[in-house]
Order: C-alpha cells, then structure tokens, then sequence
C-alpha cells in the first residue's frame, strides 16, 4: 500500500552538477520527500548535518527533544496522524542506542519512520572510538532495512531507498547511518531522484483474481460472516473501501486496537473491539462465526488467545499485503494477498448486498449484556471514587469524537481504546504491539505535529509518565499545544491487576509513588490541575480542553479497578470473563 | 496439517539475493529469533553476476521452514526463496581429514582407504598427509571413523552446497524482478502451487 504518497518534488535534474557536503544532500533529500518536521537531538557525530540544518530552518522545523526515544516516538505519533514518513535524528553510540525501543515499536506497528544517525568517522569504524556502537547490527532485528553510508556519492540513492521502503508496502522503519567524514565530504550532486523501484524489492504482491472470486464465494455462502479489521486498512488509506464492503456484504466487524477509527465508534456494523480487554460479543462469536474475513490484521496473541481454540469452525479468509502474515498464526482457507484498497473494491463488486439481521442482533444481544455488567458500572459508577471508564465518557460528551486520542499502555490504555469516542481515522495513536510504556507523551507531541489543526489528548498513567516525562520540556520549548490526561490509580494498574487475578493478590512492586504531577508540569509552564471529586470532573476537563495551550490534567481514580471483560492468557476468546 | 508437517527433516533453504553488507546477519537472526539452529549455511555466486546465493540447511518441521521462508522472502535484498528436501536436491559436502603420515603408511593399505571411501590425497608429506573427500554426510563420516583408530590429527566438513533438481535457473525470474510491474510467476505461492512436483514458496 502506498501510504498515503507524500509530494515528491523532484528538482529537475540539472545539467550542471554542484557541488555540496554530504548533509546537505540529506537536508536536500527531505525537501524533496516533502518533510516538513524532524524530531532529533544533536550530538558529536551528527554535528554536520545539524551544522548544515541551520542553514535549512526556514524550511524545515526540527523539534529538540529532550532524549531519543522521546524523539522517535514523536517521529511515530507524527506518522500516525499525518500519514506521512516520520523522520528523527541521533547521534552515535547511545544517541542511537535511545532509538531501539522506538524503532521496535514502529516495526511492530508497520510504522514509517526514516532515521539518521550519525556515526563516527569510517576509519574508526571498528576501534571502539568515542560514542561509537555497531548500530547498524543493533537495530538489524528491529528495523525493515537498515544501512551505513561511508561516502557522501551514496547519500541521495540511499536516502531514496529510505523513503520508499519505509512508506511503501507494509511500512516500516527504516534506519540510515551516516559515517562523520561523508556528512563533511564534499561531492558533485546531480540533484535528487525519488525512488520508486528496487529489484529484490516487492512492496506488494500482485492480487490474483481467482482468490478474490474464492472469497467472495465463501462470503456470500455465509449465514455468519464476521469482519476482523486491523491497522492494514488505516495504512493503506482505504477506509472508505471497507467501509463500502461491509456496507454491501451487511456484516458486522470488530477492530484490533491499531484498527481503532478507520470506520466511526458508532458505525451500525462496529461491533466493538477484539481481544484479551476487547467486547464481549466480538470474543465470544468469533467461535461462532462461518466465514472469518480478516483484513489488514496480523491474529495477534492479544486478539487471539488460545490459537488450537481460535475459530476452529470457521472458513478464514485473510485478507494482507504481507505474505509471511498468510497462515502465520491462523491457517487460512483463502488468502487475498495484496493492497488492501485494491482487493477490497474487487470483493466488494462480487459480493452480494445482504443484511445479516439475526446474526448482527446477536452481536447487539451480547453487548447487551456487557452494558448491564460491566460498562454502565464503569462509565457511570456509584463509588466514592472515580473510575478510568467515567473519565472516558466525559471527555466523549466534550469531544464528540473529533480528538486524536493517544494512550500509553497499560490499564488506562485498554480503558480508553474500549471507551473512547472515534469519528475519524487517524484518531488512535498508541502501542500495540511492543506495548512500550512512555510512549504517550512524546507520541502526543508528534501527532499534534501531524495534525495540527486537530486538538491532541494525551491519555496516560501515573507509571507511564514517569518514564517519558521529560519531554514535557519539549511542549515547552516548542509550545505545542498537548492536552495530558493523567488516570493515577497509584498503582502500575495492570500488573497488578494480573498479580489479583493470578498471584493471589501478592502485589510484588507495583504500589508506584508519584510526584505532584501539577507542580512538575508548572515547573515547565504548563499549567495543570488534579482533581479527585466526581463533581470536579466534567468542570476540569472543560477547563482542560478550552485552556489556550497544553494543560495536564491529574485525575485521581480507585486505586484496585481492574479491566474486564479479559481473555485470561492461555484460555479460549469464547472464555472471556466479565468479572 | 500432514504428518509431514509434523515430523522434522532436514531442509535446504535456497536464498538468492543481492550482494549486500549485513545481509547474511539479516537472514540469521531470523532463525535464532526462533531459536533455531543452523546446521549449515554457505554464501556463493549464483548463475548470475551479481546475485548471491545462500544454501542454508536446518532441521524443523516443515511449516516452521514455510515461515521462516516467507520472513526471510520479505527482505528488502532478498529475490526469492526455495525450500526443498534432501530428495528434492543434488547435494555435496567437502571434508578435509589430516593425519599422521607415518602412521597411516605403516597400518593402512592406503590405497584401498582411498578407494574405497572416493577420497583422494591433496597433500603428503614426511610428518602428514592430508585426504579429502565429497559427498552426502554419512560418506564423510565414514571416513571419520576409519581414520579415527589412526589418530586422525584434524577433521573439518564443508558447509553443503545443493543444486535443485527441478530449477530452471534464476535467470528468467531475474528479468521479472528487473520488470518495473511484477509478472505473474514472481509471486509464486503454496496455493497456486499446488500439484507441481517441487514446492517453492
């Protein structure tokens, strides 16, 4: 899937070659990627290109951060909302080293993301100089292509590469190391082109007719067709295609936490979400279904449970442009390899218009039943203390929706991708599958980046925030306007809800003590508040939302919440428990 | 799924591939990530200047080799990928044996080792001699043990190199890759294969 083709404004190849440093080509090269902001931080081996940077401020925004891994986790809230290549800067050694938890995130997430970092001269490559970490090899596993550039000539095919492999096909991140003598060389550059084949390279397989006719079949044999929507259909920009699908083929559909948005919360069909803290229904009757139509989805652990218990009755087609995801984890009955926006249409002609009445009344039946013992408690609670669930509702009556909601990980995370109100794509932006803590509020910074005229609320845990709360100097420094909700429980929430459902209550290190959040946060000029009342609730997010710039919001919840319904690990998602 | 899916074999792993730095750590970590060992691997030219070719071999079941195939397929350099079993290939290993010249003059009829085992001498001299011999695994065993009684002084084996029996060669397929729209017989798959005598991926 192309995402979503930045502008490639070429110059022109000019006749005359000119001579200039290897950092100006790289500065060179993201003009012409259409960059408009990077998120790094200088050091010794990447002064060069930040020499040549301060030449290119009026056309490029760098954002200072306050440490690397806040920086490329800001490149990916950027990715996320914008739908463009995220791009960060690193020096070498640890600078580089910061970046690992970043660029794991972005793999497992198919996040585009393009980093440079500096490296020490090539002749020392190998002697253990100054700063010097074989990163290259560090991030190997981690990265879907990686490269060290030693001579200056390589810097503009290289940076090439780097665009393309990063948004094309499945996106990635990809990593460029730019030894300290080829960001000074000086070489003849013959302007930039972009880059837009590699022989060994294949971004999408091609999509072969007679799988989309198998499938459609099978589709349109089902009495219980059921939909399972990943991230594949945000990535590929083809939103409106599965949207007319499911429309066409009436069948009900449920998201893995990255798919969250693509189609609005309260869509007819949106069934709710899949997983080990997903919906009821959508656990229960994926054991139920006929057909299992998968799309742009990878049948995670956390979506799956117990895989020799996973839809075992069911006829799966799958639909992906990654063929290593086909039968990777469930064995499919059909696999419709290839872009998503273009298979989608093709399977949408050939199914038949149906409503799956009884079927989709099921669904509704169960979430019936899940209000009743669950969600009403939690949205609207009777205790002395707030809940995670209430706080959600609230800021859904203020939003409406149109916000773009990022989450940390843990149980404020479950709470707020199960709650929270999305009109539009693009709206969650969280870590699914490497599930880094700290990732939230530098995310947040990126994506308010990515969608500046869209308000960006920042939803994290006491635990969570400790681990990135520098970047609090970021929204300073830049004076990005950052709404951060913080749900302190006191605790590392889901740890311990797990040692009390699993340990016998033996919390083994997880009553975390915090500071005073509201003082840590004026102390960077952001103003903030904490709240523990019920009555306060409604009046200081208002005050939060409304606040000219970034404001956080300490919200004090019940200590011992625990997230239900849960797929206890090891069981069956038709196990799911609702306490 | 097959009893063949269930039961481990050895496979030889084919990867061709562009020449490329750090490629070989790219394509390895993909085994140990899944704590697999590699009982032999052997980078060489292809048929093709410029294209190289990794002979892999690993013992694992024979859905396992499917997905460490495809994940290995899905490297940027990576062109294409085969698997195949030990009857499906043409295969041969080298290995060296030195041993102590006088010795193996005294006790052995030295002739008769050689011919009986298809090895040959690459070196003697006054203090050792130096034989060789190719082929399957359990030929250059073989010549282990016979040597072994003899204080056999230093042994080593090759990694294998296999040719596939039903393989046209890569060149056609090259010129595909080489096609800015990929044809139809690039993205070859298990489905579309099915019934054809060799399996590729």
């Amino acid at each position: 899937m192309e995402v979503a083709q930045q502008e490639l404004q070429a110059p022109e190849t000019k006749k005359a070659t000119r001579e200039i440093s290897g950092s100006e080509a790289v500065l060179d090269a993201f003009l012409a990627e259409g960059v408009d902001t990077i998120f790094g931080y200088p050091g010794g081996a990447i002064m060069p290109i930040y020499d040549a940077l301060y030449d290119y401020n009026d056309k490029l925004n760098h954002v200072l951060v306050r440490h690397e891994q806040g920086g490329i986790h800001a490149g990916q809230g950027y990715a996320r909302t914008s739908g463009k290549v995220g791009v960060v800067f690193a020096t070498s050694g640890p600078g580089a080293t910061n970046l690992v938890t970043g660029l794991a995130d972005a793999q497992i997430d198919s996040t585009p993301l393009v980093c440079v970092t500096g490296q020490v001269f090539a002749h020392l490559l190998g002697t253990d100089a100054f700063q010097e970490t074989d990163v290259i090899n560090i991030t190997t596993p981690v990265t879907k292509w990686n490269y060290q550039v030693t001579d200056a000539n390589e810097i503009p095919e290289v940076l090439a590469k780097a665009f393309y492999i990063a948004r094309s096909g499945r996106p990635g991140p990809v990593l460029i190391d730019i030894t300290k003598n080829a960001q000074i060389q000086k070489f003849n550059y013959e302007g930039y082109v972009p880059c837009n084949h590699i022989r060994s390279y294949r971004p999408k397989p091609i999509v072969r007719n007679q799988y989309i006719e198998q499938a459609a079949e099978l589709i349109n044999q089902a009495k219980k067709p059921f939909v399972l929507w990943g991230q594949g259909v945000i990535l590929g920009s083809a939103e409106q295609e599965f949207k007319a699908f499911i429309e066409k083929a009436g069948i009900p559909s449920a998201w893995t936490i990255l798919g969250a948005g693509a189609i609005p919360t309260d869509h007819e069909l949106n069934v709710g979400m899949l997983g080990m803290h997903g919906n009821y229904g959508p656990n229960v009757l994926t054991n139920e279904c006929d057909v299992l139509i998968a799309i742009g989805m990878r049948f995670d652990d956390r979506v799956t449970g117990r895989l020799d218990k996973y839809a075992k009755q069911a006829q799966v087609i799958h639909l992906d442009i990654d063929p290593a995801e086909i039968d990777k984890n469930v064995k499919t009955t059909v696999p419709v390899w290839g872009d998503c926006k273009e298979t989608l249409p093709l399977l949408t002609a050939l199914v038949e218009e149906k409503q799956h009445t009884e079927w989709l009344a099921k669904f509704k039946e169960f979430t019936r039943q899940e209000v009743e013992q669950v969600i009403h408690n939690e949205l609207n609670p009777t205790t002395p203390e707030m809940t995670m669930g209430e706080a959600i509702r609230v800021l859904n009556e203020l939003t409406d929706g149109e916000a773009v909601i990022v989450t940390d990980v843990g149980q404020h995370q479950m709470v707020a991708c199960r709650y929270a109100k999305l009109n539009k794509t693009r709206s969650n932006v969280t870590s699914g599958g490497l599930g880094t803590m700290g990732f939230a509020l530098p995310a947040a910074i990126g994506a308010k980046f990515g969608a500046q005229d869209r308000p960006v609320v920042a939803i994290i845990g006491d635990g969570g925030f400790q681990m990135t709360l520098q970047e609090l100097g970021t929204i300073m420094q830049t004076g990005i306007d950052v709404k951060i909700i913080i749900l302190n429980n006191n605790f590392l929430g889901m740890v311990r809800q797990w040692q009390e459902l699993f340990n016998e209550r033996r919390y083994s290190f997880v009553d975390i003590q915090s500071p005073d959040f509201v003082r840590v946060a004026s102390g960077y000029g952001i103003s903030g508040k904490s709240i523990s009342d019920r009555s306060e609730l409604k009046g200081a997010l208002q005050e939060m939302l409304e606040h000219k710039g970034s404001f956080l919001l300490e919200i004090m919840v019940t200590k011992e919440n625990n997230v239900f319904p849960m797929v206890p690990q090891g069981c069956s998602v038709a196990e799911i428990r609702l306490k | 799924m097959s009893t063949q899916d269930i039961e481990k074999q050895e496979f030889n792993i084919t990867v061709y591939t562009e020449n490329q730095i750090g490629l070989l750590s790219r394509i390895a970590i993909i085994f140990t990530r899944r704590k697999i060992n590699i009982d032999s691997l052997n980078t060489s030219p292809s048929e093709i200047e410029s294209i190289h070719r990794f002979n892999i071999v690993i013992n694992e079941t024979e859905d396992v080799v499917r997905k460490l195939c495809r994940q290995i397929e899905k490297q940027v350099e990576v062109l294409k990928v085969y698997y195949h079993t030990n009857a499906d290939v043409i295969w041969q290993e080298l290995a060296l044996y030195k041993v102590s010249t006088n010795v193996i003059a005294e006790q052995v009829s030295v002739e008769r080792l050689l011919r009986e085992n298809g090895a040959r001498a690459v070196v003697i001299r006054k203090d050792y001699t130096v034989f060789e011999t190719t082929g399957h695994r359990e030929e250059t065993d073989a010549l282990i043990k016979i040597l072994q009684p003899f204080g056999l002084i230093e042994f080593v084996r090759s990694a294998r190199v296999a040719i596939i029996k039903d393989s046209e060669g890569f060149n056609s397929k090259l010129r595909e890759f080489e096609r800015r729209e990929p044809g139809e017989d690039v993205i070859e798959n298990e489905y579309l294969n099915q019934g054809q005598k060799v399996f590729t991926m």
